[in-house]
């Protein structure tokens, strides 16, 4: 992974000395509130429903045992024992004090992470792949790219002040995983006819109040000028992007108002400006980039007899067998597998992580995975090299901890905000609706026969939840000061991206379980052979699963 | 006599401030966008942008302007950091003025993105804001106060 050197270092610990003075400052009453919200959102920190609540920064979700470990110890010291994995990769506590937070930055610093723009109108963490480097389906490793826009971005003296906030995501892979066309900027790394990889950038992908996929920009770029064209939509978008109403601000809404191809225009007549100058990548600096994820020091194993005893480990022992078969993931290397941690056991909130857990999984990383580990965006953990050797041992130690939960890809890995519990924007709650589903479906030969099936659960029009992409989403809505609970199907964050249908009229919290119900059982009675339940519904359309579940409903 | 900080230093203005109700302005004095337009004569002139007012009308000119000022309606609106870069990356060489409502937080980003000069609205809080300028002493990205991105300044000790 990339290790920082005295200047990374040093702009890391500058902007922590900035915000220790911001903050007393602060304190001191010389900074008003309307003054010190955007300094303290652009270093992670929310005021929230309960408590302040600080985002930290986790680079396109990679970290390492010695950051794991900090976070745990943080979580005591600072929180209350627990953190909280975002949608977008990122750590959060939920209970830190304001004035607390000059000391938890300087403590991330010690090991090269920081709270830097993970909140605020400005461009946010960069996101990827959760198996980037590792997947059998990969181009080329985007985090080196994920790396160079992260540095880019840092601190970005233009657009500190953006209409509002900018998502980046980069993917390098046939499959998608990193939800490209629903981000302000979507990069892919892609062939061009000549075979020659470059990037292929979307614009205009966003969630929210007005959810859109994002349109084609350009086609193919070569990857030098990355910045350049970077910096040429940000302009863009800095000039031209709504300031009037914060609901229209997203530059979704601008290159929706210009059309994609004025759009297009406005971006590259600024880019002419730009282009070949001193931001243009030179091939040292690619080669720099890259070399940190030149991926561990494998050892040369026999795949196939791994395999096969693998699969002898699995007959004897099918609860293990299970396991493997849902929670881990074919590795580009040999006799070495992916192994996806669920945070998602039923009574837990999802992406809940305790400081043990933290410490366990930077003990695990160390024994089993070059002491590396990634958080998704589906709020989960991975282990992104272990030998499938050693995968039974791995196993014993989560199920120890109760992080075997097999539920990956599956209706129960569900992707959840923090919601009304939390979050001073919600309009409802999510985190029980999440459970109650949850216990409803705890037959996991149930769950499995239903297929992989993405249900993703916001407490509000922000979307934290990804409700619109979910193949079943779940938006909380308020009426008239009672929580209630609306339903979208058919949305899907892969390639083949599509925003969710809205069932119909939204329903009460202790109807939830009933209404995913008679939704599942449409499907198994409609779907046929092997199709799932994203292909069943784009199949028969949205009336039947409304026929259904409101008739039950009256 | 309004004060303000110029080339890191807390000074007087020398200008007179802008007034929209006239049509001529005076010499040595500030117009706006409309009047600015007006003037036959635009050497030594100064002229100040709103945020929505690019800085295109001022291209072919740079050479004679002495001063602009970006004026920021509210400290939020960032439409004047690019603004200022858009200007000094044309060529613009004279004072390059942040007006309005920014903050202190804020000085050195407008700093990097070409500004050498800041009117802050609060005056009494000028000589305490100099040290803002000196927040950060590295930068990763190309701006106009260092041209060159850290990638093509690095220079490899530590690895």
């Amino acid at each position: 992974m990339y290790v920082y050197d005295q200047y990374d270092q040093k702009i890391i610990d500058e902007r922590v000395a900035q915000y220790r003075d911001q903050t007393d400052r602060f304190l001191a009453g010389k900074i008003t509130e309307e003054e010190f919200r955007p300094l303290r959102l652009q270093n992670g920190l929310y005021v929230q429903r309960l408590a302040p609540m600080l985002r930290i920064a986790v680079p396109y979700g990679l970290m390492n045992s010695k950051q794991l470990r900090k976070l745990a110890e943080i979580s005591r010291t600072y929180d209350k024992g627990y953190a909280h994995i975002s949608t977008r990769q990122n750590v959060q506590l939920n209970w830190p004090r304001l004035a607390d937070v000059p000391d938890i930055l300087a403590e991330l610093a010690t090991v090269q992470m920081h709270a830097i723009q993970t909140s605020g109108n400005c461009i946010r963490n960069t996101t990827t792949d959760q198996f980037a480097g590792v997947a059998c389906d990969e181009l080329e490793d985007p985090r080196p790219y994920c790396e160079i826009i992260r540095q880019w971005s840092t601190l970005h003296p233009e657009f500190a002040f953006l209409p509002r906030k900018f998502k980046i995501a980069v993917c390098g892979s046939t499959q998608d995983r990193a939800a490209i066309h629903h981000h302000d900027i979507g990069i892919e790394l892609l062939a061009n006819n000549r075979g020659e990889i470059g990037l292929k950038i979307l614009v205009g992908g966003g969630l929210g109040r007005t959810p859109a996929i994002g349109s084609v920009v350009c086609e193919w770029l070569d990857k030098k000028h990355l910045l350049t064209y970077l910096e040429a939509i940000l302009r863009v978008y800095n000039k031209h992007g709504r300031r009037d109403n914060k609901y229209k601000a997203r530059i979704k809404i601008l290159v929706k108002a210009m059309g994609v191809d004025a759009f297009r225009d406005a971006v590259e007549h600024e880019w002419r400006a730009l282009r070949d100058g001193p931001s243009t990548l030179t091939d040292e600096e690619l080669m720099r980039a890259r070399a940190f994820f030149d991926g561990p020091d494998y050892q040369e194993l026999d795949g196939i007899v791994a395999s096969a005893e693998l699969d002898a480990q699995c007959t004897r022992d099918p609860i293990f067998g299970n396991w493997v078969k849902r929670n881990t993931q074919v590795h580009r290397v040999p006799g070495y597998r992916i192994v996806t941690i669920s945070l998602k056991a039923t009574g837990f909130a999802p992406g809940d992580v305790t400081a043990e857990q933290l410490e366990l999984l930077a003990e695990l990383s160390d024994a089993y995975a070059f002491g590396e580990a990634r958080s998704t965006h589906q709020q989960n953990m991975v282990l992104g090299d272990v030998q499938i050797a050693r995968l039974y041992a791995l196993w014993q130690q989560l199920q120890a901890a109760r992080l075997a939960t097999p539920n990956i890809g599956y209706l129960t890995d569900i992707i959840c905000c923090p919601g009304g519990d939390y979050c001073s924007l919600a309009n409802a709650k999510s985190l029980p609706v999440a459970e109650a589903i949850q216990m409803r479906f705890d037959d996991l030969d149930y769950v499995y026969d239903l297929g992989p099936i993405e249900l993703n659960i916001s407490g509000c029009m922000n979307a934290c939840g990804h409700h619109h992409i979910g193949h079943i989403g779940i938006l909380g809505v308020d009426k008239k000061g009672q929580e209630y609970y609306q339903v979208c199907l058919g949305g899907s964050q892969s390639k083949d991206a599509s925003i969710g249908n809205i069932l119909g009229p939204s329903f009460k919290q202790e109807d939830m379980p009933d209404v995913i119900d008679n939704i599942l059982t449409t499907y198994v009675t409609l779907r046929e052979e092997e199709e799932s339940f994203l292909e069943t519904y784009r199949r028969v359309g949205i009336d039947p699963f409304k026929e259904r579940v409101y008739v039950q409903a009256d | 006599m309004s004060r303000l900080i110029k080339q890191g230093l807390v000074t007087d203005d020398t200008w007179l401030p802008l007034n929209p109700d006239i049509a001529i302005p005076a010499p040595r004095q500030i117009c706006n966008l409309e009047q600015w337009l007006q003037i036959a004569d635009k050497n030594g002139s100064a002229v100040q942008l709103e945020s929505g007012q690019e800085p295109a009308p001022l291209f072919d000119f740079l050479e004679q302007i002495q001063l602009v000022v970006i004026h920021f309606p509210v400290f939020t609106d960032g439409r004047g950091f690019s603004y200022a870069r858009d200007l000094r990356e044309h060529g613009y060489c004279g004072e390059l003025r942040a007006g309005g409502h920014f903050i202190r937080d804020q000085l050195t980003y407008l700093r990097r993105c070409g500004f050498d000069a800041f009117q802050l609205a609060d005056e009494s809080g000028l000589e305490d804001a100099l040290a803002s300028l000196g927040d950060f002493s590295e930068h990763y990205q190309a701006a106009i106060d260092q041209p060159l991105p850290l990638f093509r300044r690095r220079t490899r000790t530590t690895r």
